[in-house]
């Protein structure tokens, strides 16, 4: 059986840290970092990666366009 | 995390920004609806292959530096003149694309006159109108559309009907004017917000070409700086408070 595995790349320095991503993630895989970027924001990264399914939610709710989302179709194990 | 890896690559991306937006970081607040609906915008010029073919006109508000973001032609106009303008390169220039994009304070207030009679005149144009109830840009003021009751920095015990009169719903006055004739409230809240608030925008921009008079999509956004509040928290306030008054749905499809 196939199962859709999904994995995001967030532009660390352009994330504003808004947290808007991390209540659109319907699998609640972001988070926003303890660390912050060179602007003072918490920027948001995978705290949960395996739930990820790269359905993409989170780029199209993000303001400043900064995920870029990937996905694939992985063979179960 | 060598998993990861494997995912990132280039044959996997189904999601990444639109090349219509440029690489310059927005200067809006974190969270702010501005950059959500300039996405959409840039998504929908590249969907529809029209780069070459769009004017935008950009207003004065927060939105005033959206030049600098979508990389397409742009005219600046004076506050609340941008209908006015884009009446003008719409003439000139009848096979363009000409959309303004303006807040309320710049569409609801000093703008009333010539977004009323530009969409009376049936211009082909897009009027992106993002209403947050507030004058973000100066400070958090009471614009016309502020709600009853809402704080504002001039309304610091909240709008007085009595003396500041009634939240001025100007999209519903627009949908009666015969020019119009695609007029919508959206919003840009959730995901499914968001993907069926860009179909009204690619619906509005598509009614360019085939000249079917003004298209009107009003944008219930939020202003977390202007209402102090998160971003998370902002969206929750408006869909508790803005949508009773401003409710979403299209209102005139013609």
């Amino acid at each position: 059986m196939a199962k859709v595995k999904g994995a995001i790349k967030v532009d660390v320095e352009k994330c504003k840290g808004c947290g808007l991503c991390v209540v659109a993630c319907p699998s609640k895989v972001i988070d926003l970092a303890r660390e912050v970027n060179g602007k003072g924001y918490n920027y948001a990264y995978m705290a949960n990666p395996d739930a990820c399914i790269g359905c993409a939610n989170c780029a199209i709710v993000c303001p400043d366009s900064v995920i870029e989302v990937y996905k694939v179709k992985a063979e179960m194990a | 995390m060598s998993d990861i890896k494997d995912i990132i690559k280039d044959e996997n991306l189904v999601y990444k920004k639109t090349k219509v937006l440029t690489d310059n970081v927005m200067h809006y607040c974190p969270g702010c609806s501005h950059g959500v609906v300039h996405k959409l915008v840039a998504e929908v010029i590249e969907e529809m292959g029209i780069q070459e073919k769009t004017i935008g006109i950009s207003p004065v508000g927060c939105s005033v530096l959206a030049y600098n973001y979508l990389d397409i032609d742009w005219q600046e106009a004076a506050h609340g003149r941008a209908p006015a303008l884009a009446t003008a390169v719409n003439r000139l220039h009848p096979e363009k694309y000409v959309f303004t994009y303006q807040g309320d304070g710049d569409l609801a207030s000093i703008g009333t006159a010539e977004i009323m009679h530009a969409c009376n005149r049936g211009e082909n144009i897009v009027v992106i109108f993002i209403n947050n109830a507030i004058y973000g840009m100066t400070g958090g003021q009471m614009a016309p559309t502020t709600l009853e009751g809402m704080k504002t920095a001039t309304s610091p015990y909240g709008r007085d009907i009595k003396l500041n009169g009634h939240p001025l719903i100007i999209t519903e006055l627009i949908a009666q004017l015969p020019g119009t004739s695609y007029v919508t409230r959206q919003a840009v809240h959730t995901p499914a917000a968001v993907r069926k608030c860009k179909k009204a925008i690619r619906k509005a921009f598509e009614n360019i070409g085939q000249k079917k008079g003004t298209s009107f999509v009003e944008v219930v956004s939020t202003c977390n700086s202007g209402w102090k509040l998160s971003p998370v928290k902002s969206n929750e306030w408006m869909v508790e408070n803005m949508f009773p008054v401003y409710k979403p749905g299209d209102l005139k499809d013609e």
